[in-house]
């Protein structure tokens, strides 16, 4: 590799710093009243223009399905895209844990001011303070809505829905459907969705992919799709297009996110000017199943509510290779409960992953690879009984079992961090629109609510929030101005966007070399996880940046894809896919190297206390970093969005 | 170990199909079914040959969109999704049959991957709760019992992976089905809609071809989140209920 680069990249090469942006729709005023008052001050559409105006949304996950329904019951026509066969496979469906709400229903202290006073601070001091205080007043309506739509949320023996506490929180505001909340949330949008297919306001396309914007006079009016299954090359126009396409895990290959979650529609966007806000803030989660083998194609998760009774260790010695049950207590370092007396096993996410893999860089890793910690529950099923253990984890049990071929209760569990979530994402202002007039986003493929550092349960409120409350009541304000006037392939815009679709997929397809696609994004993953993963540090990232900028023009000139552009080409769907992985991985490693401070999932080996804790610099890095393309070959442009908390005082995270 | 696996290939949904038998060398057990089909790909495209086509996606058995039929069985030898079926299963030497879920409904598509939108028509004839966004009371205005809340979510768990069809020899979806009409039937958010949701839904089935069910059982068997057959009870006799008396 060509370390030689490395020097000659100062930080004027990498990058360029442009004007400070800010979000000028959310009002100002007392914080409680801020919603209240953009609805209100929002242009609205009556409701018989409603059906002259067009909306696209691509993608069907939480975000995009009740943001399509929603808005198809509202009378506008919309158009939806997914590249799964069915709306209802989005990656909403994965989550396990439950979706936070303030309903105080437990009568233990909570309220709309503390879901957003944790929220702020769980998020380190990164996120916008009119966002989460909107979040958490929205969060209410969620589960009443859900619950009228029939979604099955445990209930208690009178009746009444069941919360537990989640994510180190002190308040149980957690409601959840045994392991599967996503998966029946998603359900109950899906059906929301499939009830306005049918009635005709929604037009679904599944097996559709979105692979560029059109950007006509200033306004995004459209999408070029590619028909998975036939290969043909569609366009679709509308009055405003949403993006629902959710997070960018997959840029590190293995995560928890599904084989099809890509970077491509945002990504597509940003390249048509839509800033790309905060990429570096990566969450990696803590208790996945470690890799097994080269041939691992994906990670999975299990609850974290298995940390407060499991213990965490490894042996004392990185030559102690016994089996783990011979090792007595003496040879083994319960290393969170050594370094966090006061929270123990029961650390953030960030500084549980980031414990481990310290303990594993040290020698001192277990399993293949040595990328693995034990996750003990001896000591639990001592103390508790096995019957106890079984009711309380039975299932996780079952999945760590069903998938490593070991039997947990018998032998410690080996866990190992892996990427789960993105805060990052595209830069949007209050009502959810990004810096292309016309182009709106929400879920995870926006950047605003969860700061450097997402809570858990948190991610479902947001995608729900978004989608079902805050955007059909901000996209009126823009398409009050509407409709537009009518495009079609004609426009220079479209035709420009068509044509590059069309001779990207050429490109690709007449290099014929001689590495798979896959090869290739396993290579970049390990970059970005080697450099750009849980500890970032100057030198790696910028080792990083050459070695990316390496590959892809390695990509470029050798991959081999095979097959036609028109016909069911997996293949080639996963080349354009890797092919934006590279460029949002550079930029990525840029982000990561000019915040240096540590916050929330960003660690800089940089920036730590003296017992090796997170350290933020408030007074250089209390923004949000939201990039400008510049053409490639460019440099991105660095806009800076100030980050004022009239709220919450901010302070230094502390669990020791 | 080393297997052998033949695979329906099909290069398009009008295009004839058959059987390719490929050696895979140096399989883990550790692998999952799907992660073998992978190595296999990638060994195929370096030579030169066309990948074998077949759907996945989240691989943590929750999205329904992976399945395929092993050796005569929808999601093979173990009742759960093909992706979380791991090598362990099979031992060396073993030769598997690897086919699409086969059901007029479910035309192929190409290689292993076939098109269930029939399944989201179903839904749209009926599968939910008229909710409109923002109209909803507050969650605990209407208490649910706990055993009903249960059996509701029991149902709700169905995928829609469509190997219910795959494996009823009539080609039925009434597991599907019935699973949608159990959940939303046990909530009282489902009662104003009951009666033409179980009429609409079973008649859109009809008509998109599915075959009629005979109470084999097939379906359970091999169904990843244990749907039981008795849904396909609890679905006719609403659907009998709403044939004798429409509006009562």
């Amino acid at each position: 590799m060509s370390d030689t680069i490395i020097d000659s990249m100062d930080a004027d090469s990498i990058y360029l710093e442009g004007e400070p942006i800010a979000d000028t729709k959310a009002p100002a005023g007392p914080i409680e009243k801020r919603w209240d008052e953009r609805r209100f001050n929002a242009k609205l559409v009556n409701p018989a223009n409603r059906r002259k105006l067009s909306v696209i949304i691509v993608g069907t996950g939480l975000a995009g399905a009740s943001a399509a329904a929603t808005l198809g019951e509202a009378g506008y026509r919309v158009t939806s895209f997914c590249y799964q066969d069915s709306p209802r496979r989005a990656h909403s469906i994965a989550a396990q844990g439950g979706i936070n709400a303030a309903k105080n229903y437990r009568n233990d202290g909570d309220s709309i001011y503390r879901l957003f006073y944790d929220t702020v601070k769980g998020g380190d001091f990164r996120s916008r303070e009119s966002n989460v205080y909107r979040l958490a007043q929205v969060s209410v309506e969620i589960i009443d809505q859900c619950v009228a739509q029939g979604v099955p949320f445990a209930r208690e023996y009178g009746g009444l829905l069941d919360n537990r506490s989640f994510g180190g929180v002190q308040v149980s505001r957690t409601f959840y459907a045994r392991g599967q909340t996503g998966q029946q949330l998603l359900i109950g949008a899906y059906q929301a969705l499939e009830r306005q297919i049918a009635a005709g306001t929604v037009t679904m396309n599944t097996r559709h992919e979105m692979l560029e914007l059109i950007v006509a006079d200033g306004r995004a009016r459209g999408v070029v799709v590619r028909d998975m299954v036939s290969g043909e090359i569609e366009s679709h126009f509308a009055d405003v297009v949403v993006l629902a396409t959710g997070g960018y895990g997959n840029v590190f290959y293995l995560s928890t996110n599904a084989m099809g979650c890509n970077v491509t529609a945002t990504w597509r966007a940003h390249r048509k000017g839509a800033y790309f806000a905060n990429p570096c803030y990566t969450q990696i989660h803590p208790t996945c199943i470690p890799v097994s083998g080269d041939y691992q194609s994906k990670l999975t998760l299990m609850s974290e509510s298995l940390r407060n009774d499991g213990r965490i260790w490894v042996p004392t010695s990185g030559e102690d290779k016994r089996d783990p049950r011979e090792i007595p207590e003496s040879d083994r370092d319960y290393y969170l409960e050594r370094a966090y007396p006061a929270f123990g096993n029961l650390v953030p996410r960030d500084i549980a992953s980031r414990s481990a893999k310290n303990v594993c860089d040290e020698g001192r890793g277990v399993g293949p690879g040595g990328l693995g910690v034990y996750l003990d529950f001896a000591d639990a099923i001592e103390r508790l009984g096995r019957d106890s253990v079984e009711a309380k984890y039975g299932n996780l049990f079952d999945m760590y079992a069903q998938i490593t071929g070991e039997n947990p209760y018998e032998t410690p569990m080996r866990i190992y961090p892996a990427v789960h979530y993105t805060m990052g994402g595209l830069w949007v202002d209050y009502d959810l629109q990004s810096s292309i007039p016309g182009l709106y986003v929400t879920g995870e493929a926006n950047f605003s609510d969860h700061g450097a550092n997402r809570l858990g349960a948190s991610a479902l409120m947001q995608g729900l929030a978004d989608g079902y409350f805050v955007l059909p009541n901000t996209i009126n304000d823009y398409l009050a101005a509407g409709p537009f006037e009518k495009i079609d392939d004609s426009h220079p815009a479209a035709a420009e966007a068509i044509d590059a679709v069309k001779s990207r997929i050429d490109k690709l397809l007449s290099i014929r070399g001689s590495r798979t696609v896959d090869s290739f994004h396993k290579e970049l993953g390990h970059i970005m996880w080697d450099y750009c993963g849980m500890e970032r540090s100057e030198e790696g990232l910028r080792k990083a940046i050459t070695r990316i900028r390496e590959l892809k023009a390695e990509f470029w000139s050798d991959v081999l894809v095979l097959g036609q552009g028109d016909e069911l080409n997996q293949a080639l769907e996963r080349a354009g896919r890797v092919a934006d992985f590279f460029e949002l991985g550079e930029l990525m490693c840029i982000d990561a190297l000019v915040r240096n401070e540590s916050a929330g999932g960003h660690f800089r080996a940089e920036s730590q206390t003296e017992e090796g804790e997170a350290l933020r610099h408030d007074d250089e890095f209390a923004h949000v970093s939201a990039w400008e393309f510049d053409g490639d070959g460019g440099k991105p442009i660095l806009h800076k969005e100030p980050l004022v908390y009239e709220y919450v005082e901010m302070k230094q995270r502390s669990y020791k | 170990m080393n297997i052998t696996v033949r695979v329906w290939r099909q290069a398009g949904p009008d295009e004839p199909g058959k059987m390719v038998s490929y050696d895979v060398p140096d399989v883990d057990e550790h692998m999952s079914f799907l992660e073998m089909l992978d190595v296999l790909n990638e060994r195929l495209t370096t030579r030169g040959e066309d990948p074998i086509a077949f759907d996945s996606d989240c691989r943590e058995g929750i999205c329904g969109t992976c399945g395929v039929v092993i050796n005569g069985v929808a999601h093979g030898p173990q009742q759960t999704t093909t992706c979380q079926l791991h090598m362990r299963s099979f031992s060396d030497g073993d030769v598997l049959d690897i086919e699409p879920w086969r059901a007029d409904p479910f035309p192929v598509l190409k290689d292993l991957v076939v098109d269930r939108s029939a399944f989201d028509r179903i839904i749209a004839s009926g599968g939910f709760i008229s909710a409109p966004t923002g109209s909803a009371p507050d969650a605990h205005a209407a208490p649910v019992a706990k055993a009903d809340a249960d059996h509701a979510f029991d149902a709700a768990t169905c995928i829609g992976c469509g190997a219910c069809v795959a494996a009823c020899p009539t080609g039925s979806a009434m597991l599907f089905t019935a699973a949608k009409v159990t959940h939303l039937g046990l909530l009282p958010q489902g009662q104003p809609e009951r009666k033409a949701r179980v009429v609409e839904m079973v008649a859109t089935h009809d008509e998109e071809g599915f075959g009629g069910c005979t109470n084999i059982g097939e379906c359970a068997a091999v169904c990843p989140k244990g749907i039981p057959l008795e849904t396909i009870s609890r679905l006719n006799r609403d659907l009998l209920g709403a044939l004798i008396r429409p509006h009562t």
